[in-house]
């Protein structure tokens, strides 16, 4: 009888032991997730912070008036040709004399040109263009200003801050001031972020070659690394003999999940560029080192996806007579989708940020244009963000966020297409 | 499909062979002829042996399977008897390791011959697993799939045909009738043994391999598959691996006792539960090992 009490005594300790243990372990759980949640927040928050403000750019209202002495010679007499010719420098310069008739003096009126971005005349140029009468007629048009107004402008420089931080002269200041007095300067949405390639001026640079040059890249890399990873993972997993070969294939593959990126990179010089001759710098070379480095990732899961459909399945349609192939393309790999297509989505939004490799072929340039093919040279976005945290001019910083932005929302789509397909797949089951 | 006594196309001499053929003939050892089914054989095997990598795991069965009976294998758990089951539609041709040797007949045509098509043969010999596992698909491409792989119907309505019927004949089509597009994995568990049986039979199979088909269902589900098991044999030969001694008794007309990868006993299924002649039987029988 006291053997039982004393049993019984023993066992109810051991489980308020037992039951501390688990609120611990709950409790533990419960705060990693939520540091996990904190780290993220702050860092959506940083970016966002510094980064919104590159959404808006400045723009200056400008009373401009084309003069007959400013069109160009025309070589066929066109008028349009003369239009297009004409010097906008001189316009737009003297559009700001006419704003500020009181401003006399080199210097002074050097100052004053400061304020509009030096791509204030092709913005000029092409509403002249568009003009039915462009010449001798005052056309009314907001015209880019130049970085230095702008972060004034936004607020990113304080107005009282000194005149060595803000890059601007009292004069300036008091410039901008009038205008602002008079409606003519303010910040609207920042279009040319979102369509204009790379540019040494920061009121004009835009993500989308970036951008172009990373989709061209996934693209590339999903068409290479995604059939062939399938077919390795179906290979390996239903049809390969288990030999020495095939777990030699295997270790290797587990492997090559773990070389660091450059070295593929160097791969990707030694092979693609110098024995292939492929153009330097492109999306397609971009995407074949890429995919080298999705291709393991992809074939591991999927063997793991392809491993976790039930085996009877399989054995359901083999005893119904179906050939191993139609077993495995009609029943296992649809099954094993799911799974397939989230291991493809990890990988290629790894690729999607890896910037080490591009380096050895040429996507770490300062490119102008933005790409209309997989073989225009190209940067990516996770370059794009390094060459402009190297710009020491302020206003590089909000738009090296800005361009984050880009980056994670580009992943975040990436995430929402596999969640989609994921769905998809998940209700045939 | 031909479905010809096969009796006289096996070669040798075997006592098994006459098994088949004359029926009263009383002999002696476990293998007693003279309670064997007089009916022709469908399938038999003779020497049979299997390999998991070095591990044997039957050792020379040979055994002649009835045309349209029910044929039960019993035996304790590992003794060979779904191993046996899975030589006979080649199943175990999917395990690596697995080697078989000695032959296997379907109709008088060895299934282990090198020009034996096995997508072939599987369409002649249906399987109906211990777990039901329908597709997840709908109800109506689970019994479509196998028509539609073998190219059976030649057109949409025949192929509907070929469903309605095959659920019909499983029992099933009442149940399901209205939702056919619903998918097989949401039904109950004996559902989706009838549908995993409609399946099979869509194929039009000549021979069920059937796996311990009610292992995971229970009592009022089971007695239904057998209900279903003693309609079916009118039109097919029927193999059925059972753990449950009752169901062995109920629905077959021919058991086979294997023990320890060895066919132990094999005859009418009254006189081996009633009267076995080896000792390893009786005790299965009577509940004292397995």
């Amino acid at each position: 009888m006291t053997d039982i009490t004393e049993t019984q005594i023993r066992m109810a300790r051991r489980l308020a032991r037992r039951h501390g243990a688990e609120k611990r372990f709950k409790l533990l759980a419960l705060l990693a997730a939520w540091i996990g949640l904190v780290f993220l927040g702050v860092l959506l928050f940083t970016v966002i912070k510094s980064g919104h403000t590159a959404l808006l750019q400045t723009e200056v209202l400008l009373k401009v008036t084309l003069q007959g002495s400013d069109l160009g010679q025309p070589v066929s007499g066109d008028r349009s040709e003369a239009v297009a010719g004409a010097n906008y420098n001189a316009v737009i310069k003297r559009a700001l004399r006419e704003t500020f008739p009181e401003v006399k003096g080199r210097s002074q009126l050097r100052e004053l040109y400061g304020l509009v971005s030096v791509a204030a005349a092709y913005e000029v140029r092409e509403a002249m263009m568009e003009h039915a009468d462009p010449v001798g007629n005052t056309v009314a048009i907001w015209v880019t200003a130049s970085d230095d107004v702008d972060l004034i402008i936004k607020g990113t420089v304080p107005r009282t801050a000194p005149e060595e931080q803000r890059h601007l002269s009292d004069r300036q200041m008091n410039w901008i001031e009038s205008l602002e007095k008079a409606d003519g300067i303010k910040a609207k949405f920042n279009t040319n972020f979102f369509t204009s390639g790379d540019s040494r001026e920061p009121e004009l640079a835009g993500i989308l070659g970036g951008a172009m040059g990373s989709l061209y890249a996934i693209l590339v890399c999903l068409a290479i690394s995604f059939p062939l990873g399938v077919a390795s993972a179906v290979y390996l997993e239903c049809f390969a003999p288990k030999n020495k070969v095939t777990e030699f294939i295997e270790v290797n593959i587990n492997n090559l999940a773990a070389v660091p990126s450059i070295v593929f990179g160097l791969l990707g010089l030694a092979i693609f560029l110098n024995v292939f001759m492929l153009p330097r710098s492109a999306p397609l070379v971009g995407g074949m080192v890429l995919s080298l480095l999705t291709l393991p990732t992809i074939i591991i899961a999927g063997r793991a996806a392809i491993k976790a459909v039930p085996p009877s399945v399989r054995e359901a349609a083999l005893a119904l007579g179906a050939s191993p192939i139609q077993a495995v393309f009609h029943h296992v790999l649809p099954l094993a989708m799911p799974g397939i297509l989230t291991g493809t989505i990890i990988g290629t939004a790894g690729a999607l940020g890896e910037t080490a490799p591009l380096l050895m072929i040429g996507m770490v340039a300062f490119i102008v244009d933005v790409p209309t093919s997989v073989v225009d040279p190209a940067t990516v976005l996770p370059v794009q963000i390094f060459l402009w945290s190297d710009i020491p001019e302020k206003a590089f910083v909000e738009r090296t966020s800005a361009a984050i932005l880009v980056l994670l929302s580009f992943v975040c789509l990436l995430n929402l297409v596999a969640v989609y397909l994921r769905r998809k797949f998940e209700i045939r089951w | 499909m031909t479905q010809d006594p096969v009796d006289h196309m096996v070669s040798d001499s075997t006592d098994l062979r006459h098994s088949a053929k004359i029926g009263a003939r009383e002999a002696g050892g476990p293998h007693r002829q003279g309670l064997v089914s007089d009916a022709p054989a469908k399938m038999s095997s003779r020497d049979l042996k299997v390999y998991y990598g070095d591990k044997q795991a039957l050792y020379d069965v040979s055994l002649d399977i009835p045309v349209n009976q029910v044929t039960a294998f019993i035996g304790p758990s590992g003794c060979g008897k779904s191993t046996y089951l899975r030589c006979l539609n080649r199943m175990n041709d999917n395990i690596d390791v697995c080697r078989v040797a000695g032959s296997v007949m379907l109709d008088g045509h060895d299934i282990y011959d090198d020009d034996q098509d096995v997508v072939q043969l599987r369409s002649r010999i249906g399987m109906v697993f211990q777990k039901p596992n329908p597709f997840p698909k709908s109800i109506y491409d689970n019994v479509a799939y196998g028509p539609r792989i073998h190219g059976m119907a030649k057109d949409r309505d025949e192929l509907n045909g070929i469903v309605l019927g095959s659920l019909e004949r499983a029992g099933l089509l009442e149940e399901v009738r209205d939702r056919l597009d619903a998918p097989g994995t949401g039904l109950s568990g004996g559902q989706q043994q009838r549908l995993c049986i409609a399946r099979a039979i869509a194929v039009r199979p000549e021979v069920i391999l059937m796996d311990e088909p009610c292992s995971a269902l229970d009592p009022i589900a089971t007695e239904r598959i057998e209900e279903l098991i003693m309609e079916l044999k009118a039109n097919y030969t029927i193999i059925i691996v059972t753990h449950s001694m009752q169901q062995a008794r109920r629905v077959s007309d021919k058991t086979a006792f294997f023990h320890l990868g060895r066919l132990v006993e094999h005859g009418l299924t009254k006189a081996v539960f009633e009267d076995p002649q080896d000792d390893r039987t009786k005790d299965y029988v009577t509940g004292r090992i397995g």
